[in-house]
């Protein structure tokens, strides 16, 4: 049996550490009524995207024309969840048999009953609002996949990367666990993995990036039969949302939200009510969340760039002033010498 | 060998003492108190390293961060502040009379970055990556990697201050002029970079302005961290000074109370000046975001408490101090401000983070976080005690006394 060194330490420290001190177990969870996908580690995922779009790197494939996008049109969801089934499925997070997943939409009480974030052990998932005349609304999250990503600019050791197809990437090899990415992300989609004492990483959706190279779809996307997910250019999605937006004209709330939201994300929603109602923050601005940091990091630069050199000129100053001052010491020590 | 050794650790380590003797000597009730958080707090740590972050904290995938980098790195880093500001005046703007905080202030910085640094490696998920910041993977977009480079140049920066007092100790006349001479370059870089690192981290809050409430977000926040570091550093002096010389009289001859009250009085008026600039910069952010409707509710409230109880405050009792030179009133002053800058730097790394959170909901720190963070500043106090009570840092050196 191999036996990698990490692995080996990693074993030793659960062992010590059940010994020691009982963490909380799953069934706890359940309990306490936690989610149990936030007790998930050693997500693969995200490594395995970061090693497609690398190699992909190396042997200089071209970008597509233009990145694409996923449009959302959350009149169509009906709650089956497949795509968190599906999700799952892809990216080899824990996951329930499909049935469970559909019949929550029908079930009292159900995962609906209360709004959910992704987890480290869940990339995306649906939650159930109600509209003002009581019918219910279903909304699916996930990363946004921002054109200019809060996550990436945070990032001390530029572990994100927008892609030119459109998905936002995580490198687990270089990150350091800091968690500065979930504190920038404005849509609180970052997860991580804090039940991994020793090789925890942050966890996000993908936009299936390792598909969507191969000619494919999203595994969200190929499963909706609710023709709730439509996938293709982000440029076109816009102009589908607004088709369908002018040509219903009463179904839609006249908004696609994404389209200019920190601006701009790869995934786009249109709804029939307005969006503060299914939980979407309409205060974020248009403004991308990294402009905040490099108007501040440039000006950081320019005026330690202007304060260094009268500094340095005041310390030269004094320098010289103590030599000044060492040496007519110097000399009435002499002097007084000589009295003696 | 073995003998000659042991005799300078003797001589050393243990100032002249048997090992025996020197434990019976430190039985006191200080040191069992300390010894009981210690106990706590790397217990604490020793939790987090084997069971993770999870089970060690209450933080979450909503709260990623928490008491840890709340406490011990924004307030433990402002008020770490004092080799910035005082350090400053003295080597570079030539305040000779000052001189004799020299020492005690390049210490106190270096041993706050050093202990909040290690503080943050329980924070950080793989800890054992942390040199990757320096020499391996570069995010120059990042206002944290500004400040993660900053850190270990600054931590380089007091370790080269320091230096010619532990050679002093050591008796290596060598190495101790070369250092000295170095002393007045490293204070340079060393104000250009502590204020860059101070206000960033105040700019590590910019990217949050859908989730810092408004009352405490700010396009200010880099120059406000910056401004309050600065008092909160001279409060510490303050703080630490009365204590330090309480506590080690003994270890400085010539004591003039008089003078060593002058000085106090002489930091408080420039805690005060900045005080009132905080202030006035506070009152102009408020104004010109036009944040009058935020008043209303508790937020409100506790903006104006932190405001007003621990900023015009102790700018005014450190005004009538300075004008009726009452020394009392500067020390309490002092302690009433590094209190405020406590909260601050809480309210925007906890508080006011993701206000729109119902209070049952919000992040509370467990006791393993408390007892880590205790802990640590446990270690920095006997840490620095250690230091005091060998190395002349109070006193000066009878061998290198003429070189100042």
């Amino acid at each position: 049996m191999k036996l990698s060194r990490r692995d080996f330490l990693k074993r030793i420290g659960l062992i010590t550490g059940t010994a020691i001190i009982t963490t909380p177990s799953i069934s706890e969870a359940y309990t306490k009524g936690d989610d149990p996908s936030i007790y998930a580690t050693g997500n693969k995922a995200n490594a395995r995207v970061w090693k497609v779009y690398e190699e992909r790197k190396e042997k200089h494939l071209p970008p597509p024309e233009e990145p694409y996008g996923i449009l959302v049109d959350v009149s169509k969801c009906i709650g089956c969840r497949r795509c968190e089934w599906a999700c799952n499925e892809w990216n080899q997070n824990p996951n329930r048999p499909l049935k469970e997943f559909e019949a929550s939409v029908h079930q009292k009480p159900s995962v609906f009953d209360k709004i959910r974030r992704p987890h480290a052990g869940q990339f995306t998932v649906v939650n159930r609002y109600y509209t003002k005349e009581g019918k219910p609304i279903y909304v699916k999250k996930q990363c946004m996949h921002c054109i200019d990503p809060a996550c990436y600019s945070a990032c001390f050791v530029e572990a994100f990367r927008k892609t030119a197809e459109g998905p936002v990437i995580y490198n687990p090899h270089v990150c350091i666990g800091c968690r500065y990415c979930m504190v920038a992300c404005p849509f609180d989609i970052p997860a991580y993995e804090y039940y991994d004492p020793l090789t925890p990483q942050v966890t996000k959706c993908t936009m299936c990036y390792d598909r969507i190279v191969q000619g494919k779809v999203p595994a969200c996307v190929e499963i909706c039969t609710a023709g709730a997910l439509t996938f293709g250019k982000r440029s076109e999605l816009i102009k589908l949302a607004w088709e369908r937006i002018h040509n219903n004209p009463g179904k839609y709330f006249p908004y696609v939200y994404g389209e200019k939201e920190v601006g701009g994300t790869s995934w786009l929603y249109i709804s029939p009510v307005p969006f503060e109602e299914i939980g979407f923050r309409m205060d974020l601005g248009e403004t991308p969340i990294p402009e905040y940091s490099r108007n501040f990091l440039f000006t950081v630069k320019l005026f330690e760039v202007v304060a260094a050199w009268p500094l340095v000129f005041g310390a030269y100053y004094q320098i010289s002033r103590s030599r000044k001052k060492h040496q007519s010491i110097n000399e009435e020590k002499g002097e007084g010498h000589g009295e003696k | 060998m073995v003998k000659n050794n042991s005799s300078w650790f003797r001589e050393k380590i243990l100032m002249g003492r048997t090992f025996g003797e020197f434990i019976k000597d430190n039985i006191t009730i200080g040191n069992i108190i300390a010894l009981i958080i210690l106990i706590f707090g790397i217990y604490a740590m020793i939790y987090r390293l084997i069971c993770g972050l999870g089970p060690s904290t209450n933080l979450s995938d909503d709260y990623p961060w928490g008491f840890w980098i709340g406490f011990d790195i924004l307030v433990g880093i402002a008020l770490a502040a004092p080799g910035l500001t005082v350090g400053t005046a003295i080597h570079l703007f030539g305040i000779k009379e000052y001189h004799h905080f020299a020492r005690p202030v390049i210490l106190s910085s270096l041993l706050g970055y050093v202990f909040a640094v290690f503080a943050l490696m329980f924070d950080l998920g793989r800890y054992y990556r942390v040199f990757y910041l320096i020499g391996w993977s570069w995010g120059f977009e990042s206002i944290l990697f500004l400040i993660g480079w900053h850190f270990f140049l600054y931590i380089n920066i007091s370790l080269i201050e320091f230096a010619p007092v532990l050679f002093e100790w050591l008796d290596i006349k060598k190495a101790r002029d070369f250092f000295a001479k170095l002393t007045i370059w490293a204070t340079i870089f060393g104000v250009i970079i502590a204020g860059g690192h101070q206000s960033a981290l105040g700019g590590l809050y910019l990217v949050t302005p859908s989730k810092l409430h408004p009352l405490w977000y700010s396009a200010l926040l880099p120059p406000f961290f910056l401004i309050s570091a600065i008092f909160g550093g001279i409060s510490i002096v303050i703080i630490e000074g009365t204590i330090t010389h309480k506590a080690f009289k003994h270890q400085i001859k010539d004591f003039d109370e008089e003078d060593f009250n002058r000085k106090l009085i002489g930091l408080g008026k420039a805690a005060a000046c900045a005080l009132y600039i905080y202030l006035i910069l506070k009152l102009l952010d408020f104004a010109h975001y036009e944040k009058w409707h935020y008043m209303k509710g508790f937020y409100g409230f506790w903006y104006l408490v932190e405001l007003i109880a621990f900023v015009l405050v102790p700018a005014l009792m450190f005004t009538s101090a300075v004008r009726n030179r009452l020394v009392w009133l500067v020390k309490l002053g002092a302690v009433l401000t590094a209190l405020g800058v406590i909260i601050n730097r809480l309210n925007v790394s906890l508080f006011a983070y993701k206000w729109y959170v119902p209070f049952s909901q919000k992040y509370y720190p467990a006791w393993t976080e408390i007892a880590l963070s205790a802990g640590v500043v446990t270690m920095l106090i006997l840490t620095y005690r250690f230091v005091l009570n060998r190395m002349p840092v109070l006193y000066e050196h009878p061998k290198y006394k003429s070189e100042h």
